[in-house]
Formats: structure tokens, C-alpha cells, sequence
């Protein structure tokens, strides 16, 4: 496969009995590139997003992610990814620096390198006075770029963020894509999901799933140009709208 | 009389020495029939204001009423008079659809047919589920399903905390339409959203950060407050992008806005200055074009002074 390319499918499928909850997927994702991955309640992404982290075999169609094979190097994916949704990222009972140090461990991290990126961290985000604070203690906005920190600790090629900015004020939202942004242009991969169409604006390239397939894949800006509008939202609705199948 | 009235509201969390101020000093009111909107980040007090309203706490100092009843002495009035939706999913999970409308029916001393002129439009839409427990729902259903039981009672005023999120585009979409139609049978509702492009769907709004009201207007009005020229810029590498726009003296904030940077200038003059500092840098592709400030550049704006 092409160096460039940080996650390949094709064909990818997924079936539960006789309902095919993801159906035929293709499409790549370059390195560095930041990838929006949309879909309305129940179109399938986060059945897809489980196989692309290696937690879910497809039952049909390829794919690789960071040059692995889904089917059978499922375990050397999961090291080179990381993870962060708005549910689940931090322990709230354990202080800044605790949490950082469960995290190297979980990715088998020396204690040298968990140290000296401990520290790093502390100094981007200017938390040096709050590393011994329990998590549960800040405020959500610091929460939320410590989480994204947290995630990229282990240094993985490729980041999934689930909805990552929900919530937040629209200062730490800017803060937090800057975050983002300074992420990809080292070379990182993110992978975003999210049904909020304004935080789809800030990807390269967005895809929208509907029913199990992907219905359309581009950018932003030639997403509204096609279908003529000035709005992600009216592009998504003109989409999702066309969805058969109930979410319930 | 005002369907809801907030003066001089004061709300606290924690001991002295951790004292949290959920609110501080809120005054507001909203006329009968209004749709009007709270819209905020999390941690604004947007919860703590609702509570508050419906009866549910007390606040530490000031003064609150809803259709003219006082909050602390007319408790049982007003929660006869109001439908509430609170944040989190809160109906019976293992009831059916059908059984928990029945129950807030009884709660009221109504039944679900007396009123069910009022819901019908957002009922049907769930009735093919109706022998499902509501635990089983889609997050769409739900709020479909919480909205008719808030509304089972025929209430003068509608409390809804934060009832889009989490729910996709399309759903959000249909229950924004609901809202309006709600408006248009007399119904004042106070909705609260995290979503600031939400904001322009309701007659009026207050903009609420760590308990403070930034700004009280209509969607245009509080966009007319945004005095200074907004330029949308684009170009090949948007972080150096970012860096180099952030080091121009006459530039007074600059940000990530989707596919553009939104650039705040001091005033007019400036537009031409940033013009030529940008085709002198090597950025590639620059693009850049005047627009028109939203509510969340708005709202950043309003924040940092």
C-alpha cells in the first residue's frame, strides 16, 4: 500500500444477522489528513469506527489501518491509535499527572518517556500548577485539551475523536481545533466523528454515511457546491433525509 | 404579565472556600408567547437556572416568577402551570411510550386524549413505537416522547434544558419545528442550547457564560452589536496561516471558523493592511473575503472583553 495513506477500505461490511449495519464502505484517508466521518443516529459510523480501531472483524471488504490488517493485526492497531470522545477519556478520580502516567502504562511507555512527556504536556497546556489536582476538579474547557493530550500521548499515527467538542465554549473550541490542527500538520491522522455539521467545517474532507453506505465523500467546500448551498447542514439534510432505514 | 421574570438571581455551589457562583445576578424577563433562548457552554448555569424556575431549588438571593406566580410561595401554582424537559433523559425506562404518556397524564389529573390535540403532531411520529419501552428508544424518539409527556398537561409555559443535544441534524431539525409550532398555539417557551447556531431560531435570546449575561437581544440585534469589519481567510497551510494573521498590530483577534479563519480588525482601514500582508506572505492559495459576524463570533467576542 501507499506510504501515504493512513487508513484504506474497500468494500468494507458489517453484518448482524440479516441487518448489514455497514454496507460496502470504500474510501482513504491520507496521513496527516483530518477526516471528517458523519452520519445521522443509527447510520452506522460508530459500527464502522469500531472496525477501523480494531475492536469489531468486519464480515466482509478490506481494510488497513495504519498499514494493518483489521482482520488480523487488530492488536498492533490498537498501539497505533488513540482515542477520545466526550463520554469517556479521563479518570475523574485521579489527579492530572496520575491520569497521564495510567495512560503510558496501558501503551507499555518507559518510565523515562512517560516522565519527560508528563512534563511536556504540563508546559503546553500550562497545567504545571494543577498537576496534582483530581481531574473531577476542572473546568471542563481544560478537561477537554487534556483529554485530547492524554489521547495523543502514546505519539499514535492516528487519533479517532468521537464528538470531540460538544458542549465547550466557542473560545476553548477554537483553542482545542488549534490543537487539532497543530496535531496534523506533524503528520498525525485524525479521524473525526461528529452529527454536528459546523465542527464537520473544520476537516479536509468529510464523509456522510447514510444507511450503511457512504453517500457522499469531499470537501467541505465542494460538498456546498454540489449541492448548492452555503451550508454543511443543508448538504446533510439534502442527505440524511433520503435514509429508509429507522434509527430505532 | 411576563411568562417568566428573573430579577437579581444569585446561585452558589460549594463552602466558602470552594464557592462555585452558578449565577450572579441574572435578571431577565420573557414576554407571554415568547420563544426565547438561553444559550450557553456547559458550566454557563443554564441547568441551575432552570431548577430554579421550575421550583426545584432555591436560589441564594433574588427574586423569580412564572405567569406572575413567585417561585419560593407560589410553588405549587406554577408546577401546575408548567411543562419542564430537563436535560437528561428523566421518563420511566421501562415503561412503553404509551404508559409513561398515561402517567403524567394521571400525575396531571388529565388523561392523554383530553389534550391530545396539542401533542398530535409530534405523537404520531412516535406512535409506531408505542408498545415499546421507552428505555429502547433512539435519541431522537426520546426527546420526541419527553416533549409530549412535558406537554401532556397542556402547560402556559414550556421549560426545555438543552433539548437538542446529542440528537442528530435531522432530528434537531424536527424538533426545532415542533418548538415553533408550539409558539404559534400561544405556548411561551424558554429553551436553553449549547449550540449557538441555534440561537437564530428563537425570538430572543441571552447569552450566558459562567453565570453572567453577556448580551440580552434578538439573533439581529445582537449581531448588530459587532461593530468591527470580519474578514473569512483561507490558504494552503492554515496553521502558519493562523500564526502569521495573529502577529499583525492592526488585527484584534483572529480564530478558526470551519474551513476559514475569521479575522477581527480594528477598523476598516485595515482590510487593505491585511491584504497586503497576506500576498506578501508565502501561504499559498490565499483567499479572503468580507462577512457577516454570527452569534458565536458574537459570543467570542463578547467573552474576551
Amino acid at each position: 500500500m501507499n506510504n501515504d495513506t493512513a487508513i484504506r477500505t474497500h468494500d468494507l461490511t458489517k453484518r448482524f444477522g440479516g441487518f448489514i449495519a455497514v454496507n460496502k464502505i470504500s474510501f482513504d484517508v491520507k496521513k496527516g489528513e483530518i477526516f471528517g466521518f458523519l452520519g445521522a443516529n443509527g447510520a452506522g459510523k460508530t459500527t464502522a469506527m469500531r472496525m477501523l480501531c480494531g475492536l469489531s472483524i468486519p464480515s466482509d471488504g478490506m481494510a488497513t489501518v495504519a498499514g494493518f490488517d483489521v482482520y488480523k493485526e487488530n492488536e498492533k492497531i490498537k498501539k497505533s491509535i488513540g482515542y477520545m470522545s466526550q463520554q469517556f477519556s479521563l479518570y475523574d478520580d485521579l489527579t492530572v499527572k496520575e491520569n497521564m502516567r495510567f495512560y503510558g502504562g496501558i501503551y507499555g511507555k518507559s518510565n523515562q518517556f512517560i516522565k519527560e512527556k508528563t512534563k511536556l504536556i504540563l508546559d503546553q497546556l500550562q497545567l504545571k500548577n494543577e498537576a496534582n489536582l483530581l481531574v473531577k476538579s476542572l473546568p471542563l474547557g481544560w478537561k477537554q485539551k487534556l483529554a485530547f493530550s492524554v489521547a495523543m500521548f502514546h505519539e499514535p499515527e492516528i487519533i479517532f475523536l468521537d464528538e470531540p467538542t460538544g458542549g465547550v465554549d466557542p473560545v476553548t473550541r477554537r483553542e482545542f481545533w488549534t490543537m487539532i490542527y497543530k496535531a496534523a500538520a506533524t503528520g498525525t491522522t485524525v479521524f473525526v466523528t461528529t452529527h454536528y455539521m459546523d465542527e464537520a467545517e473544520y476537516c479536509d474532507r468529510v464523509s456522510i454515511m447514510v444507511d450503511g453506505r457512504i453517500e457522499a465523500l469531499d470537501t467541505p467546500a465542494a460538498l456546498k457546491k454540489n449541492y448548492n448551498t452555503n451550508s454543511m447542514d443543508d448538504v446533510f439534510l439534502q442527505l440524511a433525509r433520503k435514509a429508509t432505514r429507522k434509527s430505532d | 404579565m411576563a411568562a417568566v421574570s428573573v430579577e437579581n438571581i444569585i446561585m452558589s455551589y460549594g463552602k466558602k472556600k470552594q464557592k462555585i457562583n452558578a449565577l450572579s445576578d441574572i435578571s431577565f424577563s420573557v414576554a407571554a408567547g415568547e420563544l426565547f433562548g438561553i444559550i450557553g457552554p456547559d458550566g454557563a448555569g443554564k441547568t441551575s437556572l432552570f431548577r430554579i424556575l421550575t421550583t426545584l431549588l432555591l436560589a441564594d438571593s433574588g427574586q423569580a416568577s412564572v405567569n406572575g406566580f413567585d417561585v419560593v410561595k407560589d410553588m405549587k401554582q406554577i408546577r401546575k402551570r408548567i411543562g419542564y424537559m430537563p436535560g437528561r433523559f428523566s421518563l420511566y425506562q421501562d415503561l412503553t411510550v404509551e404508559e409513561n404518556l398515561h402517567f403524567f397524564a394521571t400525575i396531571f389529573q388529565t388523561s392523554f386524549s383530553e389534550n391530545y390535540n396539542l401533542i398530535k403532531d409530534i405523537y404520531v411520529q412516535i406512535e409506531p413505537f408505542k408498545n415499546r419501552r421507552a428505555g429502547q428508544l433512539s435519541g431522537g424518539m426520546k426527546q420526541k416522547l419527553a416533549l409530549c409527556c412535558a406537554l401532556i398537561h397542556r402547560p402556559e409555559v414550556l421549560f426545555l434544558d438543552e433539548p437538542t443535544t446529542g440528537v442528530d441534524a435531522v432530528s434537531r431539525k424536527e424538533f426545532w419545528d415542533m418548538l415553533q409550532g408550539l409558539k404559534k398555539q400561544g405556548i411561551s417557551i424558554l429553551v436553553s442550547t449549547p449550540y449557538m447556531d441555534e440561537a437564530n431560531i428563537c425570538d430572543r435570546v441571552a447569552l450566558l457564560q459562567k453565570g453572567k449575561i453577556l448580551s440580552i437581544d434578538s439573533p439581529a440585534g445582537v449581531i448588530a452589536h459587532f461593530k468591527n469589519p470580519l474578514v473569512a481567510v483561507k490558504a494552503k497551510q492554515m496553521l502558519a496561516l493562523l500564526e502569521k494573521i495573529k502577529t499583525l498590530d492592526f488585527v484584534q483577534d483572529a480564530y478558526p471558523f470551519g474551513e476559514f479563519h475569521h479575522v477581527v480588525l480594528q477598523n476598516e482601514k485595515a482590510v487593505p493592511s491585511l491584504e497586503q500582508e497576506l500576498e506578501a506572505a508565502d501561504l499559498g492559495h490565499i483567499t479572503m473575503h468580507k462577512v457577516q459576524a454570527n452569534i458565536e463570533d458574537c459570543f467570542i467576542q463578547l467573552m474576551k472583553n
